[in-house]
C-alpha cells in the first residue's frame, strides 16, 4: 500500500551569488526538485573558495568539492545558472518575486572551446583580480584553470582597440562577439537566498600595520594565491620585494577584527588560516621561523584543536600572545619590524622578520554593495533572514564563518526557500 | 535497447591539424559502424546533424572530441547512450606533433613508423566503441511502497527543529524522545546562548514558544518514553521499531561478532558456518536483520538528533582542580542546574556563592579547553557569569582561560560582558583549586596581571564538553549487517559526522542525517540551523527514492548494482567492503541489497571475486572490453614495439586533473591509456589481469588520497584498491611477472603538475623491468 503523496509543489528560487554557499543552496533545492536560479556576478562560480590553495583542517583541494558541485550542475537541467550577472532589482511578494537581472557582456559566447587562441593573440596584460593585483592576465583570459564555466572572457578594456581586433581574429570559433550588449532578464521567483558572500576587508584602512606602504606584507588571501601553484609565482612563497623566500614569517592575527576602528566582530577564520598558512610555509621554507601574533586563538572544535596541536609542535613555530600595535619597514633590506607586547611575560617584542601576512577579516559583500531588495542588514552589512518575505541569506552573508558552517547554513536555507514557496 | 549507433568526430580544437581523421574514421567504419566528421562538431551545424541523426534512429552516439567535462548540455540527448571520446585533452593536447611527429609524405607508407599520437586516437575511439557495446541506460529503480514519512530521533531543540522545518515544507514527522518529556538539555537552562543578531546577551530559552509550535503543527506526532529499537530496510522503506527506554525485545538490534569472538583459541578465524553459530548465539533473543517487524513503522528517512550528555571525568582526572573531592567544583552542566533553580548556592553549605571562578582549560600544562569543549565553553562561561552578577549586586566572576572561543558574531557577547566591572576574564593557566577555609583557593600562572594568582572562589565552575550520544550508544540501531551504528565515527571522536568539508550532512548511511550536538559541539542557534539543513537532506533523500535516483555525490546517478546470483560463492566481500552497508548477507552468505541505500560506488563490483555484480552502464564486461580493445603492438609488428601501460584513474579527481594538465598543454607519456572508473575501489584486479594477459607491460591505479584525511566520498575506495593490488602482486609473481608492474598512486586534483613526472618515473620503472614476455601471445 503505497503511502505515497503528491510531489512537491512546484516552485523557483532564486539564488544570489555563486560561491559555495551559493552553489550548496542551489544544488541542494534542486536536488530536492526546485527549479533554481543561480546568479553569480564573476564570469566563473566558486568565489572566494576558488582563490584559496587549500581548506583547513585537512589541507585539502577545494577545487575537489567544486568539481563535484559542476558536475551535479551538468547533470541537473533545474538549475540555470546565469554568470556575469547582477541582480539589480527585486520587488514583489513572497511567492511571487520579480526579479531583474543584468547579465554583462563576456564578449565570448557558447562557441568558446577553451583553445586559448584569444589569450594568445592578446598583447594587452591587465592586473588579475583574482590574484589581487599579484600577477597580470591577457585581457582575453580564462578565469582559471578549472574555471566553471570553460568560457573565456574579454576584458572591455581592450574594446575598439587592435588588440580586440586581434583577439576577434585568432577565434577559428566565432566565439569572439565585441558587440555583444548587456542583457536585462526578468526572472519570476517564489523565494530569494542572498549568499554573496564577503570581501576582504580593506588593509590599507589599518594604519599601523603598514599594509600598501611596505612591500612585503600580504594579507591572507593573498598568502592564499601566493602559494597556490596556479597562482603567480606557481607556488613559491617569496618576498614581493626581491623574490626570496622569506627567512621569518609573522603573522598577525585580527588584523581589523575584534578592532572597534575596523571590524568589531571577529572574522572566524583567521586563526584557522593562519595555522594553516603556516604549513605553506612550512612546507616551501623548510627552515623558516614561523611567529604568529594573537590575542585568542580560535581552533574551535575536536578537528581543529588536532590540527592546533600539529602546528604546535613544530619547534619553529612560535606563538605569542599579543596584539601587534606597529609593523615598520627597514627599506634597505625590505625587512619588517613587528612590535608587540607579550600579554602574559609583559615585555616589549620587537621581532625582525622577512614577510609579514596580516590576518585580515572579512566585510560581508552587502555591506559594500547594499542588496536591492527589502533586506534587513546588521550595521555591519549581514543579511537577516525575514521568512516572511522569503528573504534568506546563507554562508558569510548571514555571518561569517567557516566553509562547513556556511554550507550547513546553506542548506538549511535551501529549505527555508523551499517552505516559502511550498507555502505559496 | 537495440542499439543503433553512430560516430561523429569533431575536426575542430586542432584535432584535424594532429590527427590523420580519414584514418581514424576507417577504424570505426572498417568495424562496420557508421561514421560522420564535423569541423566543429559543437557549433551550430554539427549540432543540428547530430539532432538530425538521432532524429533518424540513432540512440547511441560515440562523440569522438573534447572531455565529457566540458560541453554537457551541447552533447546531451535524452534517452540516448552518449560516449565521449576524449580526443582533444588525452590525446591532441597532452601530445604535441612537435614532440611526437607525424608521419612525412614518404613516411606515411612506412609500415615501421610509429605513429604514436595516431594509435593513441586510434584506440581511445576502439575502446569507446567497445564500451557503447557492452552497455545499456539505466532504468531508474522504484520502490514499491515509498514512504514520505521522516523520522527524528530526539526531542530536544535540535530534534524539534527538524521536525518544525519539515512539516513546514509539507512531509509528516514523528519525533521520538527517550526522556518523559520533550527538551533535552534545554529544559535545565535558567537562560540561553545568543540565538541571533546583536548576539550580545544570554537569550530567554525557547523551548516553551517551540514546544507551542510543535503541538500546534499538525503534521507532527510526539512518542516521548520512547527509543528505536532498530531501524531495517533502506530509505524511502524503513521499518523502524520503537520500544521503551531499557526494554529488552526480540526485535532489538543484532550487533556484528567483535573481533575477539571472530577467532577460535588460537587465533585463527573462524569457518563461515562456526562464525553464524556463534553470531546467533551473540544475539540471542533477537529476529535477524532480514525479518521485517510486522508492527514496524514506516518511515522515509530519518534525522539524527540524539544529542549530547556532559562529559563525566573518570576518577582521579582533574584532581588538582579538587573535582570529586570538593564538593564546590562544579561543571559547567551541575552549575547551570544550580542557577535554574534559583539564586547560586554553594553545594557543601548552601550559603551563597558570590565569587566564582570559570575555569576554562584544564591545565595545569598546554593550552587546551577540556574535552569535547569547541567554542561552546567559552559562550558558556560568558553567559553563566552574567548569572553570578544577576543574582548578587556585589558578585564577582573570574572566567580563567588559554582562549577566549567566541568566532564570528559571537564576539559581541564577549566584548558585552567584558564591559561588566564584575567580570573578571584573563589568559592563566590553572595549576591548582584547593579547599581554603571554608571555601576554595584558585591557583593559577602565566595570566595577563605578569604574576600567578590566587583567586578565592565560594564556586569554581569547569568548563567541561558535550559529548555526543554516539559514543555510548549507536542510537540509530540499524538492522544492517555490517552493524547498527554508523561505521566511522571513531575517527571523529564518536561524534555522527561527516568527513567532508564541502559536504557536512554526508554520512556514511544514506538515507540517515545527523544534526546538533550529536554531530559537533555546538550552541542551540547553531544546532537548530543544522537541524534545519538535515531536514533537507531528508526530505532530498526521499524524492531522490522516489525518482529512483541516487544521492550525492552521484546525484541523479539512475544505475544501482545488478547480482548474478547463481555464481555467488557467499565471500562475503561486497557485504563487508560496501561503504555504506548497502548489502546484508542471509544465513548463507548470500547478499541481499537494498538499492536505495547504494550511492553507485561500485565498490562491490571492484570486491566481487566471481565478477556477478555489474551496473547497466558500467559492468566488468565493459571494462575489460575497453582494455582488450587496446591494440598492444608486438615484434610482429615493430622491431622495438611501444610500451603500452593502462591507466585506471579515478573520475573525480584524477581525471579532472588531466584534463587540466592538458589545458595547459603538460604532456605525458604516450604509451598510457586511461579508462575512468567510478572510484578505485570499483576496480576489480580481473582488468588489471586482462590488461596483463593480453600483453599489456603495466597497470597503473591514480587516484585520491586515503588514510584519516580522506578525500574518497567512497570512504575507503583509494585503500581497498591498494590492498586488493598488493595481493594481486602474489598472483602476478606466480605467472613470473614482476610485482612492480603494478602500482598505484595518490594523486589530488589540483596536483595535475605532478601528473606528467609520476607516469614517466612509472614508465622508467616498465623499461627497467622489460616488455611483458606474454606479449604477442
Amino acid at each position: 500500500m503505497s503511502e505515497e503523496k503528491a510531489a512537491p509543489a512546484s516552485g523557483t528560487i532564486l539564488v544570489v551569488g555563486g560561491g559555495i554557499s551559493g552553489l550548496t543552496t542551489a544544488l541542494e533545492a534542486a536536488e530536492v526538485g526546485y527549479e533554481v536560479f543561480l546568479v553569480e556576478k564573476n564570469p566563473y562560480l566558486g568565489g572566494r573558495v576558488a582563490q584559496l590553495n587549500q581548506y583547513f583542517p585537512k589541507l585539502c583541494p577545494p577545487t575537489c568539492g567544486l568539481e563535484i558541485n559542476f558536475r551535479r550542475i551538468k547533470d541537473n537541467p533545474k538549475i540555470q545558472v546565469l554568470t556575469m550577472a547582477e541582480v539589480e532589482r527585486v520587488e514583489g511578494k513572497p511567492g511571487d518575486y520579480t526579479v531583474a537581472v543584468k547579465v554583462h557582456p563576456r564578449y565570448v559566447n557558447e562557441n568558446c572551446t577553451c583553445c586559448g587562441a584569444c589569450a594568445e593573440a592578446c598583447r594587452t596584460e591587465i592586473p588579475s583580480e583574482f590574484d589581487f593585483g599579484m600577477k597580470t592576465v591577457k585581457a582575453a583570459y580564462l578565469p582559471f584553470a578549472m574555471a566553471f564555466p570553460a568560457r573565456y572572457v574579454i576584458d572591455p578594456r581592450i574594446l575598439g582597440t587592435e588588440d580586440a581586433a586581434r583577439v576577434k581574429e585568432a577565434c577559428r570559433y566565432d566565439a569572439v562577439d565585441l558587440e555583444m550588449q548587456p542583457k536585462s532578464l526578468r526572472l519570476n521567483v517564489g523565494a530569494v537566498v542572498w549568499a554573496t558572500g564577503w570581501v576582504p576587508y580593506d588593509a590599507k584602512k589599518i594604519d599601523n600595520l603598514g599594509f600598501g606602504r611596505h612591500k612585503n606584507i600580504l594579507t591572507n588571501m593573498m598568502m592564499e594565491r601566493l602559494a597556490a601553484h596556479n597562482g603567480p609565482t606557481a607556488g613559491a612563497i617569496v618576498r614581493p620585494s626581491d623574490g626570496k623566500p622569506p627567512a621569518s614569517v609573522a603573522f598577525v592575527q585580527c588584523a581589523g577584527s575584534r578592532d572597534e576602528n575596523h571590524l568589531a566582530y571577529c572574522s572566524y577564520i583567521c586563526c584557522m588560516a593562519s595555522l594553516k598558512q603556516a604549513t605553506y610555509v612550512r612546507e616551501k621554507c623548510p627552515e623558516a621561523e614561523i611567529y604568529i601574533f594573537y590575542i585568542d586563538l580560535r581552533a574551535p572544535g575536536y578537528r581543529y584543536e588536532r590540527f592546533y596541536d600539529r602546528i604546535k609542535q613544530d619547534p619553529r613555530v612560535h606563538f605569542i600572545k599579543g596584539k601587534v600595535a606597529k609593523v615598520s619597514e627597514d627599506p634597505k633590506t625590505g625587512d619588517l619590524t613587528v612590535v608587540a607586547e607579550n600579554a602574559v611575560t609583559g615585555e616589549k617584542i620587537e621581532q625582525t622578520v622577512g614577510l609579514v601576512v596580516l590576518a585580515t577579516g572579512m566585510q560581508p559583500t552587502a555591506s559594500v554593495h547594499k542588496p536591492p531588495a527589502a533586506v534587513r542588514t546588521t550595521p555591519e552589512g549581514f543579511i537577516l533572514n525575514a521568512p516572511e518575505a522569503g528573504l534568506f541569506a546563507a554562508g558569510c552573508a548571514a555571518k561569517p564563518a567557516d566553509v562547513v558552517s556556511s554550507n550547513q547554513n546553506a542548506t538549511g536555507m535551501a529549505l527555508k526557500a523551499i517552505q516559502t514557496v511550498v507555502r505559496r | 535497447m537495440n542499439k543503433k549507433i553512430g560516430v561523429y568526430i569533431c575536426q575542430g580544437c586542432g584535432i584535424a591539424e594532429a590527427l590523420d581523421i580519414e584514418k581514424l574514421s576507417a577504424v570505426a567504419s572498417d568495424e562496420g559502424y557508421a561514421v560522420k566528421t564535423s569541423p566543429v562538431l559543437c557549433g551550430r551545424e554539427g549540432v543540428a546533424m547530430l539532432k538530425a541523426e538521432v532524429a533518424s534512429g540513432v540512440n547511441t552516439l560515440v562523440i569522438a572530441a573534447c572531455s565529457p567535462r566540458v560541453l554537457h548540455d551541447t552533447f546531451r540527448f535524452d534517452g540516448c547512450i552518449v560516449e565521449r571520446v576524449n580526443l582533444r585533452e588525452h590525446v591532441v593536447w597532452s601530445h604535441p606533433r612537435s614532440v611526437w611527429p607525424a608521419p612525412t609524405e614518404e613516411q606515411k607508407d612506412d609500415e615501421s613508423f610509429i605513429d604514436h599520437v595516431q594509435m593513441m586516437a586510434s584506440d581511445y575511439l576502439k575502446m569507446g566503441l567497445a564500451k557503447v557495446e557492452k552497455i545499456q541506460l539505466p532504468e531508474p529503480y522504484r520502490l514499491e511502497t515509498l514512504s514520505r514519512r521522516i523520522l527524528v530521533i530526539g526531542g530536544g531543540l535540535t530534534g524539534i527543529t527538524a521536525a518544525l522545518e519539515a512539516a513546514r515544507a509539507g512531509y509528516e514527522v514523528v519525533v521520538v524522545e527517550k526522556e518523559a518529556a520533550l527538551g533535552g538539555h534545554a529544559r535545565s537552562w535558567r537562560k540561553q546562548l545568543p540565538l541571533g543578531y546583536p548576539y550580545d546577551k544570554p537569550a530567554a530559552p525557547v523551548l516553551a514558544e517551540k514546544l507551542r509550535e510543535l503541538e500546534a503543527e499538525p503534521r507532527i506526532t510526539v512518542r516521548t518514553n520512547t527509543v528505536v529499537a532498530r531501524i531495517a530496510g533502506q530509505p524511502g522503506d524503513f521499518t523502524v521499531t520503537f520500544k521503551k527506554p531499557g526494554e529488552q525485545i526480540e526485535f532489538d538490534v543484532p550487533y556484528p561478532l567483535p573481533p575477539e569472538l571472530r577467532v577460535d583459541e588460537n587465533g585463527k578465524e573462524l569457518e563461515a558456518d562456526q562464525l553464524l553459530e556463534r553470531y546467533k548465539e551473540y544475539n540471542k533473543g533477537k529476529v535477524d536483520i532480514l525479518t521485517f517487524d510486522p508492527h514496524g513503522e514506516k518511515f522515509g528517512a530519518v534525522v539524527l538528533a540524539a544529542g549530547w550528555r556532559p562529559y563525566r571525568p573518570a576518577e582521579g582526572e582533574f584532581a588538582h582542580l579538587g573535582f570529586g573531592t570538593l564538593p564546590d567544583v562544579v561543571t559547567n552542566e551541575q552549575f547551570e542546574e544550580l542557577a535554574a533553580r534559583g539564586k547560586i548556592t554553594r553545594p557543601s553549605d548552601g550559603r551563597e556563592a558570590k565569587s566564582v571562578v570559570f575555569v576554562q582549560s584544564p591545565g595545569p600544562e598546554g593550552d587546551r579547553d577540556f574535552p569535547y569543549a569547541a567554542s561552546v565553553t567559552s559562550l558558556v562561561a560568558l553567559k553563566q557569569a552574567t548569572y553570578v552578577r544577576e543574582d548578587y549586586a556585589d558578585g564577582k566572576a573570574y572566567i580563567l582561560y588559554q582562549h577566549m572561543r567566541t568566532p564570528g558574531l559571537t564576539e559581541n557577547f564577549y566584548k558585552a560582558v567584558q564591559q561588566d566591572p564584575g567580570v573578571f576574564l584573563t589568559k592563566a593557566r590553572v595549576t591548582r583549586v584547593a579547599g581554603n577555609g571554608k571555601g576554595l583557593v584558585v591557583e593559577a600562572e602565566d595570566t595577563l596581571l605578569g604574576q600567578p594568582v590566587q583567586i578565592p572562589a565560594d564556586l569554581v565552575v569547569l568548563a567541561t564538553g558535550m559529548v555526543p550520544a554516539t559514543k555510548d550508544d549507536p542510537v540509530i540501531n540499524l538492522a544492517y549487517r555490517q552493524g547498527p551504528g554508523f561505521r566511522d565515527n571513531a575517527l571523529f571522536d564518536d561524534y555522527a559526522d561527516s568527513n567532508y568539508i564541502c559536504f557536512p550532512y554526508e554520512t556514511q548511511r544514506t538515507g540517515i542525517y545527523a544534526a546538533g550536538g550529536v554531530r559537533r559541539s555546538m550552541s542551540a542557534e547553531e544546532a537548530m540551523e543544522d537541524a534545519t539543513g538535515a531536514a533537507l537532506k531528508a526530505i532530498q533523500c526521499l524524492e531522490s527514492v522516489h525518482r529512483g535516483v541516487s544521492v550525492h555525490p552521484r546525484s541523479g546517478d539512475m544505475s544501482f548494482p545488478d547480482f548474478f546470483f547463481q555464481r555467488c560463492t557467499q565471500c562475503k566481500r561486497c557485504t563487508q567492503e560496501c561503504p555504506f552497508g548497502a548489502l546484508d548477507d542471509d544465513e548463507r552468505g548470500t547478499p541481499k541489497p537494498n538499492p536505495t541505500r547504494c550511492r553507485r560506488c561500485g565498490t562491490c563490483m571492484g570486491a566481487c571475486p566471481e565478477r556477478i555484480i555489474n551496473f547497466a552502464n558500467y559492468s566488468i564486461d565493459s571494462v575489460s572490453s575497453m582494455v582488450k580493445a587496446i591494440k598492444v603492438p608486438s615484434t610482429d609488428d615493430f622491431d622495438e614495439p611501444p610500451l603500452r601501460i593502462l591507466g585506471l584513474v579515478c573520475e573525480n579527481d584524477a581525471y579532472p586533473a588531466l584534463d587540466i594538465a592538458a589545458l595547459n598543454r603538460l604532456s605525458w607519456n604516450a604509451d598510457v591509456r586511461f579508462i575512468p572508473v567510478r572510484c578505485l575501489g570499483s576496480v576489480n584486479v580481473i582488468w588489471i589481469k586482462d590488461a596483463l594477459s593480453q600483453g599489456m607491460d603495466g597497470v597503473f591505479l591514480m587516484g585520491c588520497k586515503h588514510g584519516d584525511d580522506y578525500q574518497c566520498h567512497f570512504v575507503k575506495g583509494s585503500e581497498l584498491a591498494e590492498i586488493r593490488v598488493k595481493k594481486i602482486g602474489e598472483a602476478l609473481a606466480s605467472l613470473a611477472l614482476e610485482v612492480e608492474r603494478v602500482a598505484q598512486f595518490q594523486v589530488a586534483i589540483d596536483e595535475y603538475d605532478k601528473i606528467p613526472q609520476m607516469i614517466q618515473d612509472f614508465v622508467g620503472t616498465i623499461e627497467g623491468l622489460g616488455p611483458n614476455p606474454f606479449k604477442g601471445f
